[in-house]
């Protein structure tokens, strides 16, 4: 089973935050497209979902929403840490358990991972 | 501003009550007339160098009575507002009640608008209009003047929130930024990377500190681009923040600015006005039910463009999230009402591969198009150009092209007709045969 899947389009991002987390012991997975984001999340049910706002065909948003209107309950409450590339002024995402703007520094993604899983 | 109101908070209450138009208003603007009528007469006495009971025998009153008149003591009735007019060679309604009333609210208006501390005598701002008209008028002017500013301000900072190009170059940026972060991070904290990852992040950092350094330029290339254009916003960009904050009425319109845009905005009422009542809402409702807008302005008996452009405005079911791009016979946009997700530039730049170009070299063509935008969003849209001679034969030909743009659901089968985008600036499409200039984006 997957500890983390992040929907990510940004190739690089994505590698990077890959590596850090797998380093630190977790399985991570990808998905690099909004289109069949909720299916790899209902297809992999990861203990945390890692999901960029900004993505493209479907928004993070979007995602986000269907997800936690999920007939599965266990699903819907996936905890689901926001990557956001707006300032925190702008935020307002009631729906996510966290978010965290880009660019972060690593300690604060691994900081912030390690609470969510725990 | 919340400041001061809060400062304030017998202003605002004055104001909601007179709003309300309760008793209490209707007694708080007699008293506030009565005031001023008195010291009216008492001015034009003074600028006169006439004594009160000279004034008071010509007008048929005791000199203490006048003298309670001119301190505000005794309402003055019209009958004796005329004759005290004709003592002091004044029109009567220069001394008559309510004419300065919109004057003094907007005295009290300045004056709630005022730091913090500064406070102004407001119950003697009649006393002020009486007294000193022109610096009052002055004082009115300059508030007005400082709101008018500041909501253009406000609409400013807004566009440029809005502003696509900005957008989506800082979007770029903070992308670049954040992988050159995490990955120099990871090379610099050390510990185990093995050989192929190290080579992998070394490649990463090097084609996005490239990526970087374009964006950057192009950044710069484009706030430059400011000091060169006359204005950041056109009357056209005016009537649009109108229209998308839902047309209220044009006077009351912070969006409208400039006396362009709100004759631009008038026009443009006047023509949904007209265009209503040539296809009633009914009627079109009625005929929504056949999703086809072909089939709909033949049932209806109606011209194709005409049931496009109701179509954009009443937004039946089925037609919800439509959007409406019209030009004119130059290409110029002349109407940007877009669908969400629409990629959109700014005014005066488009995508030569929107189908509403192609209408206009085919004019009374409609043209179905399924386009997809670089986003991945598509769109389904009908485009149609016609043409008007309303010089008659020898006068100018006009062509019009308009294109009804209606969002399909994301993951919807079908492969797209064409892929467009918003103007070339910003488009990432890299191999696109219609691209005129280099994009500020990393291209795919």
């Amino acid at each position: 089973m997957l500890d983390i899947l992040m929907i990510e389009d940004e190739p690089n991002i994505a590698e990077a935050v890959r590596f850090i987390l797998t380093r630190e012991g977790w399985q991570v997975g990808l998905h690099s497209d909004g289109l069949g984001g909720i299916e790899a999340i209902r297809g992999t049910k990861p203990r945390l979902v890692i999901l960029d706002v900004m993505l493209p065909h479907r928004s993070g948003t979007e995602i986000l929403a269907e997800l936690r209107g999920d007939h599965d309950p266990g699903l819907a409450a996936t905890p689901v840490l926001m990557l956001t590339a707006r300032g925190q002024a702008s935020l307002h995402l009631p729906q996510a358990d966290a978010v965290l703007a880009k660019p972060f520094a690593n300690d604060d993604l691994r900081a912030m991972v390690r609470r969510m899983l725990n | 501003m919340g400041g001061s109101s809060r400062k304030h908070p017998k202003i605002s209450l004055r104001l909601a009550k007179a709003g309300r138009g309760g008793l209490h208003c209707v007694m708080k603007q007699r008293s506030g007339s009565r005031i001023l009528t008195g010291t009216r007469i008492r001015e034009r006495r003074l600028a006169l160098s006439r004594r009160q009971a000279d004034v008071a025998r010509a007008a048929g009153i005791s000199a203490a009575y006048l003298n309670l008149i001119e301190h505000n003591r005794r309402p003055v009735g019209d009958h004796l507002v005329l004759r005290l007019a004709a003592a002091l060679e004044v029109s009567a309604a220069e001394l008559a009640e309510g004419r300065e009333e919109a004057q003094i609210a907007a005295l009290r208006e300045a004056a709630v608008r005022l730091p913090d501390d500064v406070a102004p005598e407001l119950d003697q701002a009649p006393e002020l209009l009486a007294r000193f008209p022109g610096w009052a008028a002055a004082l009115i002017a300059t508030a007005r003047r400082a709101d008018a500013l500041e909501r253009q301000l406000v609409t400013l900072s807004d566009r440029m929130r809005q502003d696509p190009y900005l957008l989506t170059t800082l979007h770029e940026v903070l992308s670049a930024v954040t992988s050159v972060r995490s990955t120099a991070s990871i090379l610099a904290e050390g510990g185990e990377i093995p050989p192929d990852w190290r080579q992998r992040f070394h490649a990463n950092l090097d084609a996005d500190s490239l990526r970087l350094s374009n964006t950057a330029q192009a950044l710069v290339a484009y706030l430059d681009s400011f000091d060169t254009q006359d204005a950041i916003f056109t009357p056209q960009e005016e009537v649009e923040a109108w229209l998308a904050a839902g047309a209220p009425p044009v006077e009351e319109a912070g969006d409208l600015a400039s006396d362009a845009a709100r004759a631009l905005a008038r026009v443009h009422l006047r023509r949904m006005e007209d265009e209503r009542a040539a296809l009633p809402d009914a009627a079109l409702a009625v005929a929504a039910e056949d999703s086809d807008p072909l089939r709909m302005a033949a049932r209806l008996r109606q011209p194709l463009d005409l049931v496009m452009r109701r179509l954009a405005v009443l937004k039946p079911a089925g037609f919800d999230s439509a959007g409406l791009l019209v030009c004119d016979g130059s290409g110029a946009l002349i109407l940007r009402r877009p669908a969400p997700g629409f990629p959109l530039p700014r005014p005066g730049d488009a995508c030569p591969l929107w189908p509403l170009f192609q209408a206009l070299a085919a004019p009374q063509t409609a043209i179905a198009r399924l386009v997809e935008a670089p986003s991945g969003r598509r769109f389904r849209t009908l485009s149609l150009a016609t043409r008007l001679q309303p010089m008659g034969t020898d006068g100018p030909v006009l062509t019009q092209a308009q294109m009804l743009i209606l969002p399909e659901e994301p993951g919807s089968p079908g492969s797209p007709d064409l892929l467009i985008g918003p103007a070339c600036r910003i488009c990432p499409r890299a191999n696109c045969v219609a691209r005129r200039e280099p994009s500020i984006l990393a291209t795919v």
